[in-house]
């Protein structure tokens, strides 16, 4: 999804720039409207390498998640430290047919999500975490 | 759910791919979400906000008594109202404008006077004393207050209606303050720390005895006796533990950097502008700011810290300060999420230290302005119960490559594991040691920057439910791995070990 959102920023911007510089300032510095189409390019790998570093885990006792890959974050959150699951899912999200499963701990610092799940996964991983997570609550 | 399943899931240590092929279970019914959601209260505004204007008329004089439009109180619970000097509480507001305004612009008050007849003058007051004093009175006499067996009950609000029920085991901390005023006029104010609530629900005015018994009871409830015997455990009986010399806390402030830095800010930067300005507005602009920062970091906390006092009581531990203002707070002890030994550079010497306090839902934050550090390790081992402060010997330093990514800092950075505690430094001059009980932890964290991994380093956060991240900063890769799941491992089973939330149902009883 954010490679598309990539594209169509991008895209657009190249083709203006593009026209604008071939109209201004000669067919030469039209060139420069690659620019963005390079970045676009370039983009599309990293986003593709981010997009594979996603990872999540169920264990025995917590959730784990690990995703980056120049900047490396892994969190982990105990089931019992749950205190709110969240099923979200944007209007693109929708049309793409993806969901993302957000937690919530009593710390607002725990930036527990998984993006672009498939809603039926997205779903299930909620009902397993809120059941495991009762399973396990304690107190603050 | 089964033991099958578990044990599938202890297999399940590999991770998945994002999104996984299929989904190997049918989506149940949306369950509701563990316990241990605070009990939220809507969007807490103080009970009542009374504008009178000063020199209304008390408030049993004023207005028509709308008596009929008081709802009869749900149950047999016995609704009780605020002490009546409370409408008066906001009375120098106004005044406070109008001298400010006068002050501001004499030339224009006099005009202004001038052209007001007399009768306009009368009338206008008149209007203002009644409006006010009728305003005071009604929000006064809409608010009330009950306690159940489970509940705090608030009921306020004049034209928009709040009922607030607290939950008594979901309270944090009940403070009881008194401003200058109040304590003229015999009455206190009580504070109301709740999770998950931004601002604090306070019950202003009661009478001082009053109040003292309703924070008693309240505790007392919170802490898990039963309603009948709670009302007669009374306060609890305090063993003092630490009072800090207002002599010492004058030498303490005085060895602090922050109020001097500020003063000669305050002096330096103003005449530089001057220099370059000759603009005497730009001067006091920049002067007062500063002037008042070095004011209020000393003889601000001064007044604030003066006479500060810690007890030990059943219910918590006590914390009384105050030299205008009197603050008389409780510390319940299962309810601290983490403890910073604040030790700035010039105290170290004298071997004093500050300790500071998260609590959630709570901004109690100084448990000790200054203490030796032997008595402040003591006062910490009773919030934290089991715990014991690690002596900086025993803190592990960053690995040396950990000054490619922070020069010269990375000397202060150090890190010590406990049986009970996961405890982190950071700082140069000014140390800070902060301790997370391995029960509060409520996730674990691993992050590392593209120029941390070039160095093989990487920083370990813990959360805490207070809202606050304590990060082990610049540990070898390998090891902070090692930490991440050995930190998590810890947190689960000191969880399991935790003293329960109702602590005083385990036997320690008053």
């Amino acid at each position: 999804m954010r490679r598309m959102l990539l594209v169509v920023w991008l895209v657009p911007l190249a083709v203006a720039l593009g026209v604008l510089l071939g109209l201004f300032a000669g067919p030469g510095w039209a060139a420069f409207a690659a620019l963005p189409l390079a970045l676009a390019a370039w983009g599309w790998v990293l986003l593709g390498r981010n997009w594979r570093s996603w990872r999540y885990a169920e264990r025995a006792d917590d959730l784990l998640i690990s995703r980056g890959v120049l900047w490396r974050e892994e969190t982990i959150v105990p089931y019992g430290r749950m205190q709110l699951v969240e099923v979200t899912s944007g209007p693109v999200e929708r049309y793409f047919g993806l969901a993302g499963v957000q937690l919530h701990t009593a710390a607002a610092a725990t930036d527990a999500r998984i993006p672009g799940l498939d809603p039926k996964e997205a779903e299930r991983l909620r009902d397993r975490l809120t059941e495991l997570g009762e399973a396990r609550s304690a107190g603050l | 759910m089964s033991g099958a399943r578990e044990r599938e899931q202890d297999d399940a240590r590999a991770p998945a791919r994002v999104p996984p092929s299929a989904a190997d279970d049918p989506a149940r019914e949306a369950a509701p979400p563990p316990d241990g959601v605070p009990h939220p209260t809507d969007a807490p505004t103080p009970p009542e906000a009374a504008a009178p204007h000063p020199g209304s008329a008390p408030p049993a004089e004023a207005g028509p008594h709308p008596e009929s439009s008081v709802p009869p109180p749900s149950e047999d619970v016995r609704e009780r109202r605020l002490h009546p000097v409370t409408p008066l509480r906001r009375a120098w507001a106004p005044v406070a404008i109008l001298v400010g305004w006068a002050f501001h612009d004499p030339d224009g008050t006099q005009r202004r006077l001038s052209e007001l007849t007399t009768t306009t003058l009368a009338l206008g007051a008149t209007a203002v004393v009644v409006g006010g004093a009728l305003y005071g009175f009604l929000s006064w006499w809409f608010t009330h207050f009950a306690v159940t067996d489970t509940e705090l009950r608030i009921r306020t609000g004049l034209l928009f209606r709040r009922t607030a029920h607290i939950r008594l085991d979901r309270i944090q901390a009940v403070d009881v303050t008194q401003p200058l005023a109040a304590r003229l006029v015999g009455v206190a104010k009580l504070k109301l720390d709740v999770v998950g609530t931004e601002k604090k629900d306070e019950l202003a005015y009661l009478d001082e005895k009053h109040a003292a018994a309703l924070r008693a009871e309240l505790l007392a409830r919170a802490a898990g006796f039963a309603p009948e015997t709670a009302r007669e455990v009374g306060e609890a009986p305090v063993r003092n533990l630490l009072h800090v010399e207002p002599r010492m806390l004058a030498v303490s402030l005085l060895l602090t950097g922050a109020p001097w830095v500020l003063l000669v800010a305050a002096l330096v930067v103003p005449t530089f502008l001057w220099l370059i300005t000759h603009n005497a507005w730009t001067v006091i602009a920049t002067a007062l700011p500063m002037l008042g920062g070095a004011f209020a970091s000393s003889v601000g906390r001064f007044i604030a810290e003066y006479d500060w006092r810690v007890g030990e009581s059943p219910d918590g531990l006590r914390i009384d300060h105050g030299l205008l203002d009197k603050a008389h707070e409780t510390v319940p002890p299962g309810r601290v999420q983490t403890v910073h030994v604040v030790e700035p550079m010039l105290w170290r010497r004298l071997d004093w230290v500050r300790v500071e306090l998260d609590v959630a839902g709570s901004s109690n934050s100084v448990l000790v302005p200054v203490a030796p550090r032997a008595l402040a390790e003591s006062v910490i081992a009773q919030v934290l119960p089991g715990a014991r402060v690690p002596a900086a010997s025993e803190l592990s330093r960053p690995p040396k490559r950990a000054a490619w990514c922070v020069p010269v800092w990375w000397h202060g950075y150090g890190l010590a594991v406990t049986d009970a505690v996961f405890a982190a430094r950071h700082g140069l001059l000014r140390r800070r040691l902060s301790l997370v009980p391995h029960a509060k932890v409520q996730s674990v964290r691993l992050a590392q920057g593209p120029w941390e991994r070039f160095k093989d380093v990487a920083d370990v956060k813990v959360d805490t439910g207070a809202n606050k991240t304590v990060t082990a900063r610049l540990r070898g890769t390998a090891e902070a791995t090692e930490l991440l799941r050995a930190q998590a491992e810890r947190s689960r089973t000191g969880r399991r070990e935790a003293l329960p939330d109702r602590w005083m149902v385990g036997g320690v009883g008053g």
